[in-house]
């Protein structure tokens, strides 16, 4: 079976420096996969690139087999939160809309069955009753809700995530891990960029472990070890700290 | 508008200074003027007038929506400024005020600077608004410069109406201006309603749309095409120097008063035709550009105060309201909490003892209890103050609302226990029946649950 990503060759650079280099993975169907690594590891800039926000310097992107340029209807963005302007004159309903717009191509308008689309994502991430609120009015956690609700009105196959954690309250957290693994259940593949090492094993199946290179990438049984993330965080102390903490919960899961 | 610089009678003088210009005669509706064209529409010069600033108006503040909530305000101040030198040279080139000649001269240089702002910004580490601020003087300056030349060298006559392009000439509308405006408000529209879908999409979120495909270059390259245009058909009437207030202002003021982007355009559009049209009719005597930018400011400042939600005046009312809100509940607390030992008797509670429990303001404390008297939740004797039995009741709903969010925030929200007392609410309304639940047991263990609250009244069924 064709991998949901597969990427080869990858080198990405800003300003005329790399950012990643030689990023080599491929990642089967189905799975929930935490991108891990250090602040400025390039985990964003992998999702950017993979999604031909940022141009790659070299290596090629397939999305099921084809260039993402050819499959961007299978593909759902949910970009970091602060990325956007959240006084902008509309309501949550109107930005859970957005997702249905790549689908609608130019000029056409949402209609009824769209708006249908757009109330039932509402109600998967628990913000019905928000629908008509203007988007100024929501606490972090709500809007990160309201934009995974508008990539899941995307209806795509592969969701990536960007820090969707970040800044979020613990309900929302726990209700955001919910929703991916339901999503997974159901034959989707998600990337979820992510920072706290401890809850690496609870929420994920599979792992890229990333510091401008790629460290390692595959399940997390066998990919989230000592080793690999002492490659991966080198020798930040506190970051070590973290390491230590995340290795304490996994020998008490045992 | 090819008559415009036509009928500008060789009486007016083109100095080279702009100081000097300006002193003179600045786009003034001048007497002499209201009869000097035959007119197909009809129109008196004054309704042409204004109906020509209401046509650009409102275009402006329509397209003008965009470029305000795209952040790119300053891109359009930009335009109209660097729009000058390409009118001169323009002029030296053609040797006519040619309006078509002079408007590409305008677009090539505005299209230029916003190149090099972008350039700059992109290859350099200048920060955009320091770019835009340098390229802004930096055209409008060699503009003067080349004004200043033309006119020199064609020893005023045939340079006539250039300077208009400073200040704006509103005086000088003829019948082609007003079909040009409709024609330009007419698309502007059309296409603004066309892509609006597109627009809002880019505007928002312009790398989650690129993430679906959508060429967001092309389509912010076209809000910025749609404001380029405006602001150069503008040019002429309100000038150079002033045009970017009548893209900024009708959305700004707008966006107090609505959170829908479909009513911001609309109420846009209609504030930049209402206050162009008002600026006009309020100029008599004096230059129209400038009051029509100043009538926009002052609906601005109107708005700013008495906007609903957003406006100064809702603001200063709703924190009052929420102060004395906290204060009432403050007072219950503080009345629950000293009769707490004695409960469900209570006592007198001298005012002295009121006012050491917590921090009161002497007035506000004097107010508030005066309202409890009036609402029958205390009684006064002499300087002492007892719960009524309705106060009784609220005052132990209130202590029990607040010791629950007390501890849900301690306990099961992970927040600092310091910022616990400043926001109570009704604690039943939003949290979870479960939690809530959890809660009254844990007050109920400790003691502290605040028993009268669970008193209701019997059914009067069962009498």
């Amino acid at each position: 079976m064709l991998p949901a990503l597969e990427i080869h060759d990858m080198t990405v650079a800003y300003h005329r420096r790399p950012v990643l280099w030689d990023i080599d993975l491929a990642v089967p169907e189905g799975k929930l996969v935490g991108v891990i690594g250090p602040n400025g590891a390039g985990k964003t800039t992998l999702i950017k690139a993979v999604l031909g926000l940022t141009p790659l310097a070299s290596g090629k992107v397939e999305i099921y087999g084809r260039p993402y340029r050819q499959q961007r209807r299978l593909v759902g963005y949910v970009p970091q939160r602060e990325s956007v302007d959240w006084d902008f004159p509309v309501t949550v309903r109107d930005v859970v809309l957005m997702g249905c717009y790549g689908r609608l191509g130019w000029f056409r308008r949402p209609g009824r069955a769209e708006r249908q689309i757009a109330d039932r994502c509402l109600e998967q991430v628990g913000m019905t009753s928000f629908a008509r609120r203007q988007i100024s009015q929501l606490s972090g956690g709500q809007q990160q809700r309201v934009f995974l609700a508008r990539a899941l009105a995307e209806e795509a196959k592969i969701y990536f995530l960007d820090e969707p954690f970040a800044g979020v309250d613990a309900a929302t957290e726990s209700a955001i891990v919910n929703l991916l693994q339901s999503m997974r259940h159901s034959g989707k593949t998600v990337f979820v960029v992510h920072h706290d090492l401890q809850t690496v094993r609870e929420y994920f199946d599979y792992v890229i472990l990333l510091n401008l290179r790629l460290v390692a990438c595959g399940p997390v049984a066998e990919t989230f070890t000592p080793d690999n993330l002492h490659k991966t965080y080198g020798g930040r102390l506190t970051l070590l700290d973290e390491v230590a903490e995340a290795m304490r919960q996994r020998e008490r899961a045992r | 508008m090819i008559a415009l610089w036509a009928s500008v009678s060789d009486a007016r003088m083109f100095p080279t200074d702009v100081h000097q210009r300006s002193t003179t005669t600045t786009g003034r509706i001048t007497p002499s003027q209201t009869h000097d064209h035959s007119t197909m529409t009809g129109l008196t010069l004054s309704d042409k007038v204004t109906l020509g600033a209401a046509l650009l108006g409102g275009a402006a503040g329509v397209v003008g929506s965009f470029a305000v909530l795209r952040r790119r305000s300053l891109m359009g101040d930009m335009l109209a400024h660097a729009s000058l030198p390409g009118v001169c040279l323009a002029f030296a080139i053609t040797e006519s005020r040619n309006l078509v000649g002079l408007s590409i001269g305008a677009l090539v240089s505005g299209l230029a600077a916003i190149t090099l702002v972008t350039l700059v910004t992109r290859l350099t580490r200048t920060k955009e608004d320091a770019a835009i601020g340098i390229a802004l003087s930096a055209f409008f300056g060699l503009g003067i410069v080349l004004l200043s030349a033309v006119t020199r060298s064609r020893a005023g006559g045939n340079s006539a109406g250039l300077n208009s392009y400073l200040l704006g000439e509103p005086g000088n509308m003829v019948d082609s201006d007003l079909w040009l405006l409709s024609a330009v408000g007419a698309t502007v529209l059309g296409v603004v309603l066309l892509l609006y879908k597109e627009f809002k999409l880019v505007a928002f979120d312009p790398q989650f749309a690129r993430s679906q495909g959508w060429p967001t270059l092309a389509i912010d390259l076209g809000m910025m095409a749609a404001v380029a245009v405006v602001t150069i058909i503008g040019l002429p009437i309100v000038g150079v120097i002033l045009m970017a207030a009548m893209i900024i202002l009708p959305a700004a003021t707008a966006r107090l008063w609505t959170n829908r982007l479909n009513v911001l355009l609309a109420a846009a559009g209609a504030i930049g035709a209402g206050s162009a049209a008002l600026g006009v009719r309020l100029s008599r005597g004096l230059p129209t550009g400038p009051t029509i930018v100043l009538t926009g400011t002052a609906l601005f400042l109107l708005s700013l105060l008495l906007a609903p939600g957003r406006g100064v005046l809702a603001r200063i009312v709703a924190e009052t309201q929420l102060r004395l809100r906290i204060g009432r509940e403050n007072l219950l607390r503080s009345f629950y909490e000293l009769n707490e030992p004695a409960l469900p008797g209570t006592r007198l509670i001298a005012y002295d003892e009121l006012r050491a429990d917590r921090h009161w303001q002497p007035w506000l404390l004097r107010w508030l209890l005066e309202q409890s008297i009036r609402r029958g939740l205390i009684e006064r004797r002499r300087d002492s103050y007892q719960l009524s039995p309705l106060g009784t009741r609220r005052a132990a709903e209130a202590a029990k609302t607040h010791r629950m969010w007390e501890i849900y925030m301690m306990e099961f929200a992970g927040s600092a226990a310091d910022h616990v007392d400043r926001s109570a609410d009704t604690v039943e309304h939003l949290l979870p029946e479960g939690v809530v639940a959890a809660l009254e047991q844990r007050l109920a263990a400790e003691g502290r649950l605040p028993a009268i609250a669970a008193d209701v009244p019997a059914s009067p069924h069962a009498m």
